[in-house]
């Protein structure tokens, strides 16, 4: 009984997997059928190689990937781009939850402050890419920045929050239990506010992300971001999109990374549809 | 004799933080002596300020005027006597049974390792053994009272706060747990304040009930002694006429009482 039911979801799954495989090869299909010059007429360009020259060619693109990883030159840029998120994503978490433990517990500071985070918070930050600029250079110092500032408020704020959200009675209890004001920050804030944290992985590895490539795109000498802008300025479209690809692939690793490390370091939250009781 | 804890004249007014002309007196002049090794109860109609009082006990809330003294000295900040087993849900949820147990040994000090060995004994007197890596939402309503309960004695408190521990359970589940009580009690003998709103399950586990009137402002109306034998089971004691002529004259005193609370509520 049990078998056929195990056997009858895999299905299903292996199913969807098809159709999800379908979906990708349609808009590949389609993308080659409307850019390739000889394939149709033109109906909206002038000349029959103008779509292309807007929307560059799948396998094109395709084989520019292959050129990329064959002859080794991405990775260089790969890397760049890589430790720029992972040290805006550490640095932003890391100042986020040290900001935030400290506002969310002390009320006469956050009183004074609100207003101010609330203005930084609401303020466009990638305008501040410029000074970052001439600020750290155009390394990898000024990308880091850039992605600090939309890390760190995503962070904050759910810190802010976790805190906010303990539950008074477990904190009654750890009190009641002996707890000391730094014991208490310890075993109790910190992992309530961590769960909240990590609430907002998926959403602040996303964000380094973007302050990475946006970085490299507005100013630098590598990075996966720059040649996509090198490409753009030569009207290489088929370079452009296999960036875009390349990145889009590289989003999905990072966040299924954090959906892995979630996974391990969350055991004690029920998830839903967890009725594991004995 | 010193009481191992007394709260003498208190009085607790709450301020509306809204609108500072509102106040609410949830507690006025209370006194409640309870001697060492007593089992007390306080019974009174939902919203009568029991859990205010027993915060106070706890030094969770400072009373408004009034003072308490355990085991003959004033009590100021957490009172660090006494074990707090809430109505609600108080483990952390992200540390597993034994990390919820030996919480406060770790608080006072000890080294995870060093506190493995009690904690695993006091999973065993609870039943509890087997569970040690669950984490606080696998286990059932019932289980995790025992590791709140385990969690309490572990620390050998001189005093147990109880706040409705066990009104969330069903009634089998229940009484399972009040003969535990009573029977982990029965070793040591601590003092006990319990606080429940079931005259029936405050008869059957304790020495004293006291009734508190219905709230605002709330105070002791009545002060019983329980004469029944121990060791007791809930179940049964329940059955015995001393039991029936107990409750029917707290009843009386207290039903003016919760028809009031009722009409409070109403309102």
């Amino acid at each position: 009984m049990r078998n056929s039911k195990n056997s009858r979801v895999g299905e299903d799954r292996l199913r969807l997997r098809i159709y999800q495989a379908l979906v990708l090869v349609l808009l590949f299909v389609l993308w080659h059928v409307g850019t390739s010059p000889t394939l149709l007429p033109p109906v909206y360009f002038a000349e029959a190689n103008q779509a292309a020259f807007f929307f560059g060619e799948p396998i094109k693109v395709v084989l520019r990937l292959w050129q990329w990883f064959a002859s080794g030159e991405i990775y260089g840029h790969l890397w760049v781009t890589l430790v720029e998120t992972l040290l805006a994503f550490l640095i932003g978490t890391v100042s986020g939850v040290a900001i935030g433990l400290w506002l969310a517990l002390s009320p006469t500071a956050s009183a004074i402050l609100d207003p101010y985070i609330k203005a930084v918070n609401a303020m466009p930050r990638v305008i501040l890419a410029p000074i970052f600029f001439v600020w750290f250079g155009l390394g990898i110092a000024s990308k880091v920045a850039l992605g600090v500032t939309l890390v760190f408020f995503i962070v904050f704020f759910n810190v802010y929050q976790g805190v906010r959200e303990v539950s008074p009675v477990v904190l009654a209890n750890a009190r009641m239990l002996g707890a000391n004001p730094r014991q208490l920050l310890r075993f109790v804030y910190m992992p309530s506010a961590m769960s909240w944290v990590f609430a907002s992985l998926h959403n602040s590895v996303g964000l380094a992300f973007v302050g990475a490539v946006v970085g490299e795109y507005l100013g630098s000498a590598r990075g996966v971001g720059y040649l996509i802008h090198q490409a753009e300025g030569m009207f290489d479209m088929n370079t452009v999109f296999a960036g875009i690809v390349l990145l889009t692939a590289f989003a999905l690793v990072l966040d299924w990374t954090v959906g892995f490390a979630e996974k391990r370091l969350m055991v004690w939250q029920p998830r839903s549809g967890d009725t594991e009781r004995v | 004799m010193i009481s191992a804890l007394a709260l003498e004249q208190i009085s607790c007014t709450f301020i509306s933080r809204d609108d500072l002309s509102q106040s609410y007196t949830a507690v006025r002049d209370t006194t409640l002596v309870v001697g060492e090794g007593e089992f007390v109860s306080l019974v009174g109609p939902t919203g009568c300020g029991k859990s205010t009082l027993l915060n106070v006990a706890a030094g969770l809330l400072k009373a408004s005027s009034g003072a308490v003294t355990v085991f003959g000295e004033g009590l100021a900040g957490i009172n660090s006597r006494a074990g707090y087993m809430f109505q609600t849900d108080a483990l952390m949820p992200w540390r597993n049974t034994i990390e919820n147990v030996i919480a406060g040994l770790e608080f006072r000090g000890m080294t995870r390792e060093e506190a493995f060995h009690p904690g695993n004994d006091w999973l065993k007197r609870v039943g509890l053994s087997g569970f040690e890596k669950r984490y606080p939402h696998q286990l059932s309503g019932g289980m995790r009272k025992r590791v709140a309960l385990a969690q309490m004695l572990i620390l050998n408190p001189q005093i147990l706060l109880m706040d409705e521990p066990f009104s969330a359970l069903d009634v089998q589940t229940r009484q399972l747990m009040e003969n535990e009580l009573l029977e982990l009690w029965s070793g040591d003998r601590k003092s006990v304040v319990f606080i429940t709103h079931d005259l029936e399950e405050a008869i059957s586990l304790s020495d004293r009930v006291v009734v508190l009137s219905a709230g605002p402002a709330s105070h002791p109306i009545g002060d019983y002694a329980i004469d029944l034998p121990r060791p007791r089971d809930v179940a049964e004691i329940r059955l015995t006429p001393r039991f029936i002529e107990l409750y029917t004259g707290i009843w009386h005193a207290m039903k003016e009482e919760v028809l009031k609370g009722y009409a409070q509520q109403q309102k």
